[in-house]
């Protein structure tokens, strides 16, 4: 997953990341494809050395070596700025997405008593809203690819091709989910999702079984493996501590 | 606006003096980094009651307050301590049972409604959140929102942009001014009048404490007038907006305090465990919070080999290699 977030990520693009596994996919593709895009948080840091892995945007791991300390209002400036932040790549992640890439990172159930209750947006809204392209993470279950959102905490392309303009939002939209099966895009037309690629050896079925929409598969096609190099660089370098990478 | 030159006082008399049962409360950092945590414990300690609580991304403090039962309300935008625990677990817990009422936002918006109680206009505008559940979902229902004069009448407001299509903009949401009775900050350096270094990131401990009536800070060292404005570019707040300067080394424990200690790893751990479960959360109280008098007696409840493993590395400013699985 992470190798294939890495790849998507392009030479000199500003990368905004969370944490997790986004982190290490901005680690990784700046060591692979992509060393001269500029890692930045929107606690402020700005392209940190990250010797170590950090543990949350917060932690003082970005801090090391940045080229500046700004605030979240900086962060987020940076973004809605149009000059800068049609630069950005935000890297997400939630607990649920819908077919036009929209996502729930707030609760499940009934907002005002949830069945289950996350973390809330923090900046994936805000990120969503303003940068021109973002990519998706998402653990492949059932529960989690739902035709509709209990609640709707970032915005993808809303309700498709206008959506985001009838709303006034700015930036562009979702480019790719990335998951533990495969790689999804967003239709040029539709801005419905369809499967982009699978990994060797999974079949289009056992993608579809675990998503509760129907997608286009007529357009996968094999996403090839990680090679020993982009592994080695992702396991010795950017994650040696198994963080998480896990074991 | 306080111009006294000596506002040092202890931790108790601060949080007995500023934060009263009910008030509007704000507390710094973000997620496990800088947080108030010798304040939180202390405001435990007193069982303060029926906060009213803003952060922007908190996590331990926020989880700690909400898991003594400290807060009746929330506005936030994240509520997580990064990957020891993705979404806090009181947090979590008591909005699922229904012992907390939350109003969502996100980042950049509680960032910009602090702002503009910093600047002193009743809004800001910001381009986020058009078309989503933040700006159609409410959390504060308009009979709540009417009835107390201290919160707005509208979670925010989405509106045409009054210069047509000035700056290529269609629309924009405004967000209300937050200005708390009080914002609690922990930051490395001080002097007794209450000027403030930050070292790192500040996150919007600036807005924070600019909007609020009242400011305590605590810190780990207090230094001289002097030290301070021989370098005036590195201090963030003026002396005039802070009202009890009080001096608590590792004020910020179990979260990072940068150049000073890291996270604790082991504390966090052990946290989540206690957290996941009403007994095992109470003993956890009892023991480390309620049975100790203040911050120096629950360090000493850790054990020394860890404090020791935390202290920040010269160089990098956290603790290089530290065992974090």
């Amino acid at each position: 997953m992470a190798v294939a977030a890495a790849r998507e990520i392009q030479d000199e693009e500003i990368v905004f990341c969370g944490t997790g596994i986004s982190m290490l996919a901005a680690m990784a593709a700046k060591r692979i494809s992509a060393p001269n895009s500029v890692i930045f948080f929107e606690t402020g840091a700005v392209d940190a050395l990250l010797e170590e892995i950090p543990m949350a945007v917060g932690d003082s791991r970005v801090m090391l070596g940045a080229a500046l300390h700004g605030s979240l209002a900086d962060a987020f400036a940076f973004m809605q700025n149009r000059t800068t932040g049609r630069r950005v790549v935000g890297i997400l992640g939630a607990a649920q997405i819908d077919p036009y890439g929209n996502l729930n990172s707030t609760a499940i159930g009934d907002y005002h008593h949830p069945k289950v209750r996350f973390s809330g947006s923090g900046g994936a809204c805000d990120v969503g809203s303003f940068v021109s392209r973002s990519i998706i993470f998402m653990q492949h279950a059932r529960r989690k690819f739902v035709p509709r959102l209990d609640y709707l905490t970032c915005p993808g392309w809303l309700d498709g091709p206008d959506g985001r303009q009838k709303a006034g939002l700015p930036g562009g939209g979702p480019a790719a989910v990335i998951t533990d099966l495969a790689v999804l895009r967003f239709d040029e037309e539709t801005r419905r999702m369809y499967l982009a690629g699978t990994y060797p050896g999974v079949a289009p079925e056992k993608i579809l079984n675990n998503m509760g929409f129907e997608v286009d598969v007529s357009r996968a096609e094999t996403v090839p493996p990680p090679s020993a190099e982009e592994l080695a660089i992702l396991r010795e370098q950017c994650d040696p501590q198994r963080l998480i990478l896990g074991d | 606006m306080n111009l006294s030159t000596n506002k040092t006082m202890s931790l108790d008399m601060a949080i007995n003096r500023f934060v009263n049962d009910g008030c509007h409360l704000s507390v710094g950092g973000f997620t496990i980094n800088r947080n108030p945590m010798a304040a939180v414990y202390e405001m435990i300690r007193q069982r303060r009651r029926g906060l009213h609580l803003y952060a922007h991304s908190n996590g331990q403090a926020v989880d700690e307050l909400i898991g003594a039962g400290c807060v009746a309300r929330l506005e936030i935008a994240y509520g997580g301590s990064g990957l020891f625990a993705p979404t806090c677990v009181r947090f979590r817990r008591a909005v699922e049972t229904g012992m907390l009422v939350v109003e969502d936002y996100t980042n950049y918006q509680m960032t910009m409604r602090f702002a503009a109680g910093a600047m002193g206009v009743p809004f800001l505008p910001v381009r986020s959140g058009l078309g989503t559940d933040i700006v159609n979902r409410w959390g504060f229902g308009e009979q709540m929102r009417r009835s107390d004069p201290k919160l707005p009448d509208q979670k925010l407001m989405v509106m045409d942009n009054p210069f047509g299509r000035w700056s290529g903009t269609d629309k924009v949401v405004l967000v209300p001014a937050i200005t708390p009775d009080v914002t609690i900050l922990h930051v490395q350096t001080a002097d007794r009048a209450g000027t403030v270094s930050i070292q790192g990131l500040p996150f919007a401990d600036v807005e924070q404490a600019k909007a609020a009536m009242c400011v305590i800070v605590t810190c780990e060292t207090i230094v001289e007038e002097s030290a301070l404005r021989e370098n005036p570019g590195a201090n963030q707040l003026p002396f005039f907006c802070v009202d009890a300067v009080v001096p608590v080394p590792m004020g910020a424990y179990p979260t990072a305090c940068y150049h000073y200690y890291d996270y604790d790893p082991v504390f966090l751990k052990n946290y989540r465990h206690w957290a996941e479960h009403d007994g095992r959360y109470q003993d956890y109280l009892q023991r480390s919070v309620y049975g100790t008098k203040d911050h120096a007696e629950f360090l000493k409840q850790q054990a020394p080999e860890d404090l020791a493993k935390i202290k920040a590395d010269r160089r990098t400013g956290y603790a290089v290699g530290l065992d974090r699985r």
